[in-house]
């Protein structure tokens, strides 16, 4: 038995380049109990991040009591981490949950029936069509729930209502991941696969903390460090993360500047031949724009504005030259940072330059946060047309219009879809007066949380809350509807590298709750929205009939689902798409054979100018004739827009920690996690700590221009300059819908500014000043197992779990799973 | 010859359209994104203007006696809410058209000459002033159901 709380990556199975990585079962149990008593396992996976670990939930008496990795499958060899061993189950079968509707009256809301809560919202939804039209309806969903469910939202907001209004708060987590293979590939796909981890010999992470945010791929890493042959790493990260200290080089950026180290690295990369000049020719458009960009970035140059060492940047440079197979990832310390989708596309190119790309070994991951933002993306939830299509070619909207039996022009394809930043500016402005919210939490996770709140509050919104617990934005809403959890419903969703699990029902929802699904459906019968042939347009009864309905759409997309079934799932590993008649298997890695899909036919954009956000539009696409080829896009560095200043003279980060996931709905209702990490806090170096008379544990206040936060600090191992704060802890313990005095929430300090091209918020770049409020009463509630770690090792007792973290462990139990040998060995 | 009636031309309208920018990145201040690229747009124009400097030096600077027909004012005021962007927006796209092809006019005559400086110039700031009207645009056509169709 091992404590996961304390190990958290548990016990290493050492593997060699190129051998599959061993099988590691791990398993957690209610206290007390045996595997023999468990009355049933029901095959899922976690959805408490976005690597998509297999997962065996167990069943005792119609409650979970338990969970176990699935040694077969190919995601995670049976490991799972610790939020999936503690916070999985617990997070959701619990007493806290929401059991009934509840409407608002006056300054309360009273539970009441599904009819009741229901007609209320169609009502509502109806007299404002009539009044406003569709423009008038909003609605903003997540990255956790299944891809039947989101498909049934996306037909019923773009068919039904009409409305452009749709996002999802993967636009906070993935928004740029998805822009920057937009941008290079044509297409949002990963080209990767986990798999690449086994076989490459370098790798690089870009602002990915994989040892916190997926730590199962971490795993998988640290194996392959304990292994003969590993691989170097090189880290680009502003704190000392356990991912930075395994590295060769690190490269710990001031916050706001990751694009003038791409383009140095880009710059090196060249002047030392690494190009591979076949490849750039044959299977890429506007290498020479690229270089006109770079040219000024010398290490020199780059050292001066990053606060890197400059020979860093040449052995960084020259690590990604001289290894065969590379594998990059990239994660938030690009995505919510200045300049997001230009860095990240500068990752591809290093890709793109080198020819190291789709092949065993040589990949990109541009990472997910969440455990189903892959199905936001492909399904049409958020602002994209479904499997891809491109809102500028009216032949893709043609092909939805036909598939949904209804006019082309009732999908809303005139102008870009809203992204969620702008749909809360039009809710602000009185423009949008109806906002459904489905399982997340923008009072908390939003950016400058004041005003979030501000416009969640305003009288003349009508808001619907659709979640599992009464959250901070729920406390908020005129509706709240309860909704049945992973678990307790069916459903397929899709994980970072494009494998797709199926996730059954285990028990039933507690109390009156229901599934996503059937709310969505509830509600198009309410509104009765048909076909133009006058049959019901989502005439579905079941997921399944949702997951047939979504193969169709994809049927010869990239994200190609026809070949996958319910059936299939069942029992075996979870299957990488594009899956059909041409991959029956799935598909391993995208683009080996350096074709992209960029034909002007197939292209799900037609870019944008990465400086502006500026659409390039499809005439001028074409005359570029990408035909088939990866396009390499370049963008001039500018300085982050809020800069340290007298008044203000620190840089101030947000993140997460491991024992965490988002705000902390469910994991914090797993006592392990919780006793982990119990409340907010603070990180600052040590010399900014000594410099502002402050020691590990006193509380501080952290101000921005917007708000401020009190905290104790933890003073820890941050670069100097910079101060980094969780964005876990809001206030729905003390059922509070904001600070009521005690601010803790890190986005009461962020600003509401995002990238031109993703529009993704940026989370990573602010400027603050800290200040002593009192004397510590004990060390700061911060983990030290992580990168949240004291800087002085005494200062702090050792983050343990204790007994009930005790977690069994099985090595090498089976034989490890295979890649499908038709695909590997054609 | 008359380039240098152009290269004025050229000067001044960048000035004016960067001082627009300005103002409706002030004026708009509670969109985010129309702040900061107005801003940084804004800065382009003023580095445009700037990089002229030397070569309006060279061919000399003509007075300029013919203001009305030529130049455009600056935006000095901006219009509020959503519907005021939308035109504030359309008078910025106006701008910058007459800047993009004084652009154009100009590298005629620069390719007639085969003034190497006055051609580099010419490639970096027109790709620039392409990308102004494209943003402009982009922005506009987001904007534009809302403001019509709903905003009050
Ligand atoms: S790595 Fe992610 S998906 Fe896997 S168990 Fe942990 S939280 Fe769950």
């Amino acid at each position: 038995m091992i404590d996961r709380i304390a190990d958290i990556w548990g016990t290493r199975t050492p593997f060699a380049q190129g051998e599959r990585w061993p099988v590691r079962v791990d398993m957690k149990l209610a206290q007390g109990l045996d595997e023999d008593q468990v009355d049933r396992w029901v095959q899922s996976a976690c959805v408490l991040c976005s690597n998509g670990c297999a997962a065996d939930i167990a069943v005792k008496d119609g409650h979970m009591v338990g969970i176990r990795g699935r040694a077969i499958d190919l995601v995670n060899h049976g490991r799972l981490g610790p939020k999936g061993l503690f916070g999985s189950w617990q997070g959701v079968d619990n007493g806290d949950r929401l059991t009934r509707p509840m409407i608002r009256e006056g300054d309360r809301l009273v539970e009441t029936d599904w009819d009741t809560a229901m007609s209320r919202i169609a009502d509502r939804s109806r007299k404002l069509l009539a009044e406003k039209g569709p423009l008038s309806h909003g609605f903003y969903t997540s990255g956790q729930l299944f891809l039947e469910e989101y498909y049934a939202l996306g037909i019923l907001g773009k068919a039904g209502l009409g409305t452009p209004h749709m996002d999802g708060n993967t636009r906070l987590c993935t928004a740029t991941a998805a822009t920057a293979m937009k941008e290079s590939f044509g297409s949002d796909g990963q080209p990767g696969s986990y798999a690449d981890i086994d076989e490459c010999d370098a790798m690089f992470l870009f602002g990915h903390n994989m040892a916190e945010t997926q730590t199962v791929l971490w795993m998988r890493v640290l194996d392959r460090l304990a292994g003969p042959n590993p691989p170097l790493l090189v880290c680009v990260d502003p704190r000392e993360t356990e991912v930075a200290r395994q590295a060769a080089v690190h490269l710990a950026v001031r916050p706001g500047t990751n694009l003038a180290l791409m383009n140095g690295l880009l710059r090196e990369l060249i002047a030392i031949g690494g190009v591979d000049e076949d490849y750039v020719a044959e299977h890429t458009v506007g290498f020479e724009t690229l270089q006109g960009a770079v040219e000024p970035w010398t290490p020199d140059e780059v050292a001066r504005v990053c606060g890197v060492a400059a020979d860093d940047v040449r052995r960084a440079a020259s690590i990604f030259a001289t290894s065969e197979r590379v594998l990059s990832t990239v994660l938030q310390g690009f995505y919510q940072s200045s300049q997001a989708t230009a860095s990240s596309c500068q990752v591809n190119n290093l890709h793109l330059l080198t020819g190291k790309l789709g092949l065993p070994g040589s990949g990109i991951l541009q990472m997910n946060g969440q455990p189903t933002a892959q199905n936001t993306r492909e399904s049409g939830a958020d602002g994209d047309l479904p499997a891809f299509r491109n809102w500028e070619n009216p032949a893709h909207v043609k092909e939805l219009a036909d598939l949904w039996g209804v006019h082309p022009d009732k999908i809303p394809h005139w102008a870009p879809p809203t992204h969620a930043m702008q749909i809360f500016r039009y809710v602000e402005q009185g423009s949008i007066p109806f906002l459904w919210v489905s399982a997340t939490n923008p009072a908390v996770s939003m950016p400058q949380s004041e005003r979030i709140r501000r416009i969640l509050q305003k009288p003349d919104l009508f808001l619907v809350v659709q979640d599992l617990y009464l959250t901070e934005t729920a406390r908020l809403a005129d509706v709240v509807l309860p909704a049945a959890a992973w678990g307790e419903k069916q459903g397929t969703f899709t994980n970072v590298n494009r494998t797709v699990h199926l996730s059954d029902k285990a028990i039933e929802p507690p109390g009156e709750a229901r599934s996503d699904l059937d709310i969505f459906l509830d509600y198009a019968r309410r509104m009765d929205f048909r076909r133009d042939d006058g049959a019901p347009l989502l005439d579905w009864t079941c997921p399944e009939d949702g997951f047939r309905a979504w193969q169709e759409c994809t049927r010869g997309k990239l994200c190609d689902y026809t070949g996958i079934s319910y059936e299939r799932l069942r029992g075996g590993s979870g299957i990488p798409w594009p899956c059909n008649e041409d991959h029956p298997d799935g598909t391993m890695r995208l683009y080996g054979d350096g074709i992209f899909p960029t034909e002007v036919e197939r292209a799900e954009t037609y870019g944008h100018d990465l400086l502006t956000g500026a659409s390039v539009g499809p005439e001028k696409y074409k005359a570029m004739r990408p035909d088939g080829r990866a396009i390499i896009k370049a963008a001039p560095y500018t300085a982050p827009h809020e800069l340290p200043s007298e008044e203000y003279p620190l840089q101030y980060s947000t993140g997460r920690t491991v024992y965490h996931f988002h705000t902390r709905t469910k994991t914090a209702r797993a006592p392990q996690l919780n006793r982990a990490a119990p409340s907010a806090w603070a990180e600052l170096s040590r010399a900014d700590a000594a410099r502002c008379g402050i020691g590990e544990g006193d509380l501080i206040r952290v101000v921005s221009a917007r708000g401020e936060i009190v905290v104790p600090a933890r003073v820890g191992d941050v670069r100097e300059g910079t101060v980094f704060a969780p964005f876990h802890y809001g206030y729905w313990e003390d059922e509070r819908t904001g600070p009521d005095g005690r601010p803790t929430a890190a986005n009461e300090l962020t600003q509401t500014e995002w990238d031109p091209v993703s529009k993704q918020p940026i989370f990573k770049v602010a400027a603050v000043r800290v200040e002593k409020v009192a004397d510590a009463t004990g060390p700061a509630p911060a983990p030290t197992t992580t990168a949240s770690r004291p800087a002085d090792p005494g200062s702090a007792p050792p983050t343990r779990g204790g007994p009930d973290a005790e977690t069994i462990e099985q090595l090498r139990p089976t034989e490890p799973p295979a890649v499908p040998t038709s695909e590997e060995h054609p | 010859m008359n380039v240098d009636l152009y290269l004025g031309l050229l000067r001044t309208g960048e000035r004016v359209l960067g001082e627009s920018f300005r103002q409706v990145a002030e004026g708009h201040g509670d969109e985010p994104d129309v702040y900061r690229l107005c801003t940084t747009l804004a800065e382009q124009c003023e580095d445009h203007e700037r990089r002229l400097g030397p070569i309006v030096g060279r061919y000399g600077e003509r007075p300029d006696d013919e203001p009305e027909r030529f130049h455009a004012d600056a935006i000095s005021e901006s219009r509020s809410g959503p519907v005021g962007l939308l035109r504030d927006l359309q008078d910025l796209y106006l701008l910058a058209s007459l800047v993009d092809v004084t652009w154009v006019t100009v590298r005629q005559a620069a390719l007639a000459l085969r003034d190497e400086d006055l051609l580099t110039l010419i490639e970096d700031c027109e790709a620039e002033t392409g990308v102004q009207l494209a943003w402009i645009l982009t922005r506009m056509k987001q904007s534009a159901p809302q403001a019509l169709l709903v905003a009050s």
